[in-house]
């Protein structure tokens, strides 16, 4: 199994953003997460074909992190954070709210894979504590009705794409900082959006 | 505030547009960037060292010095370390997401010092806003000739890469950001031999400086030392970002001087605990740090020294400040269960040590403690750090391990009573 012509072009200009190819392996697996959803075996020997790893290379560098998930996941993957100063301001509430509205056990994806939920390590939004990301889309400050609120959204709506403003907009709290200006560009799954992983919509062309 | 203002002076006056290339130019920016080019490895060097800029990632290292011991080898390379992932810590994200240029000229200055032509930033895979912030700010820089081939019409050539992590603390851990840049697991190196100046990425020398240390580098070469190093106080030069979160009533990032107190920064300057309740205790430098309480440092000054004659550190400048509502043995087993996730597995005393630690708390804090935990907890904690002093040895590869020890020798030192509270009574004493 091959990578479309398109996504084979996108693996190589990552390649070419390094000295090594060995180095573009974090941003293939992103890629390969972006085509299946998630790390499957066949993607990540294609990423070891790509890259000059091997294989097992390959899936020891996927098991180290953990935002690369080798098990499918749902459409929406909501992390919520239980760090400590997300404990201290209720982190460990909203984790619950999110447990019960979307009826899924931490650690786990639904039967209709359209959530996955985790609690994660500190996220870097303490000022804005509970912090909760929807496909690493961050939304700061929300209380465990407003994380209920964005779970029915979500499984309501279905929105095709999420973004951390709009969310911050409908479901957030207090922010860590102020954001000042509102971006479009959004996240097409339960991987970071960012340009050049081909992992964000770019709007209508 | 009364407290000037220069990391973030950009982001408060021009809100909407601070990380516009046409708001950091029209704001002064990219002057010194282009003066950098004309200047010598070593004016630069010096001048940086002579600014007293410490590193802000947490080791607070000399910047200058640092550079200093570059190997003659090429070619060189550039890492910006934007893995911020100690709990309490957010301001590089607002660096990134707010100012993205002032990192990137920060970044062309520390390039010409070192003779960097390829320079990469590390930004965690949790933060995909300020990731596209910055490429967005690169491609900008680009266009405009300022990253590139012959940047700023001269014979220099410089190409920033971003490279997003994939959800691993210990990756802001220089030589473990390297093996992660390198396409492997993100396990930290030995040191000797592997110090980054020496054999970094791909074994040649390589310069790993945190976000807030390379955007201090355009007001040195704007103000100069002398009026930089005038920012702080004493030997603490420049300002600080202090991450404050918690039981306070205004949490946010603080651009401040050193020399302040404690009590100034958690009750005037961050408003004072949340419903008036009374202070029970904070962390001064993220979680790795050493805990500070009421009675004996409240009129402390934050200044790197007195911080580490008192036991503990500014770190990262995390300040996570905790109420009396606060269970000291659950905040400890909160943060001690993130170093045992974190752990990287490499040694074993933290790779055990550290899931024991978390699950001897839980255990407290549950209900089901032993008599004998609390002398379990430190004997544990003295095989991850022998002798348990400050600053910590450690048996392991990196400091990971000896940071999880930190809550358990402050719960140890200040909530010793309530720690036995919930082994006496079967549960936790605060409901």
């Amino acid at each position: 199994m091959t990578w479309p012509a398109e996504v084979q072009q996108r693996a190589k200009e990552l390649i070419g953003r390094y000295p090594d190819p060995k180095s573009a392996v974090m941003p293939l697996l992103y890629l390969a997460m972006r085509q299946d959803g998630y790390l499957t075996e066949t993607g990540m020997q294609e990423v070891a074909g790509w890259t000059g790893h091997t294989p097992a290379q390959v899936q020891s560098v996927a098991t180290f992190y953990g935002m690369f998930k080798t098990e499918p996941l749902g459409t929406y993957l909501v992390s919520v954070c239980t760090s400590i100063s997300c404990m201290l301001l209720g982190g460990d509430d909203v984790l619950e709210a999110v447990e019960d509205e979307t009826g899924v056990p931490d650690g786990e994806t639904d039967a209709d894979r359209l959530f996955s939920v985790e609690h994660v390590e500190c996220l870097g939004a303490c000022g804005g504590a509970p912090a909760v990301q929807v496909n690493y889309e961050l939304v700061e400050g929300p209380s465990p009705d407003q994380a209920r609120a964005l779970c029915r959204w979500l499984r309501d709506q279905r929105p095709a794409l999420v973004n951390t403003d709009d969310m911050q907009e409908r479901f957030g709290g207090r922010r860590s900082f102020d954001w000042a200006i509102a971006e479009e560009r959004s996240a097409l799954g339960p991987f970071p959006a960012f340009g050049p992983y081909g992992t964000v919509w770019e709007g209508d062309k | 505030m009364s407290h000037p203002q220069v990391l973030t002076a950009r982001m408060t006056e021009h809100p909407t547009d601070s990380h516009t290339l046409e708001r950091y130019e029209t704001t002064g920016g990219y002057r010194h960037a282009r003066r950098a080019i004309d200047m010598t490895r070593d004016e630069i060097v010096d001048l940086v060292k002579a600014s007293g800029l410490l590193g802000r990632g947490g080791a607070a290292f000399s910047a200058g010095l640092k550079w200093s011991f570059l190997a003659p080898s090429r070619p060189s390379y550039l890492v910006v370390n934007g893995d911020e992932s100690e709990p309490g810590t957010f301001k590089d994200r607002q660096l990134l997401e707010r100012d993205p240029h002032q990192m990137i000229e920060g970044i062309i200055i520390t390039s010409v010092a070192n003779e960097v032509h390829e320079a990469f930033v590390y930004i965690r895979g949790e933060y995909p806003k300020p990731a596209r912030r910055v490429q967005q700010a690169i491609d900008e820089a680009y266009a405009a000739g300022y990253l590139g081939q012959g940047i700023f019409g001269r014979d220099y050539d410089l190409d920033v890469t971003v490279h997003l992590g994939g959800g691993a603390y210990i990756c802001g851990e220089e030589t473990a950001l390297i093996n992660s840049l390198e396409g492997k697991r993100g396990e930290p190196r030995l040191k000797p031999p592997y110090f980054p100046a020496a054999k970094g990425l791909y074994m040649m020398p390589t310069i790993v400086n945190n976000v807030e240390t390379v955007s201090n580098l355009p007001h040195i070469l704007e103000m100069g030392t002398d009026d930089y190093r005038a920012l702080g106080h004493a030997d603490d030069s420049g300002t600080f970002l202090f991450s404050v979160s918690g039981h306070v009533k205004e949490p946010g990032n603080y651009e401040l001087p050193h020399g302040i107190t404690w009590r100034e920064l958690i009750f005037d300057i961050a408003g004072g605990i949340r419903d008036d309740r009374a202070l029970k205790a904070w962390i001064p430098g993220g979680a790795s740090a050493p805990w500070f309480v009421p009675e004996h440092h409240l009129d402390l000054e934050i200044t790197k020294d007195a911080t580490g004659n008192a036991g503990s550190m500014l770190g990262s400048g995390a300040v996570v400040v905790m109420d009396e509502t606060t269970c000291a043995v659950k905040a400890a087993e909160r943060i001690v269960r993130f170093f045992s996730h974190e752990s990287c597995g490499q040694c074993t005393p933290c790779r055990e040590g550290t899931t024991w630690l978390e699950m001897i708390l839980r255990r407290i804090e549950d209900g089901s403690g032993r008599r004998i935990d609390a002398e379990l907890l430190l004997d544990v904690s003295d095989n991850i750090s022998p002798g348990l002093t400050w600053p910590p040895k450690q048996t392991t590869i990196c400091p990971l391990g000896p940071s999880a020890v930190s809550p358990i020798t402050s719960v140890s030192r200040y909530f010793k009573d309530e720690l036995l509270q919930h082994i006496e009574q079967a549960g936790c004493p605060l409901g």
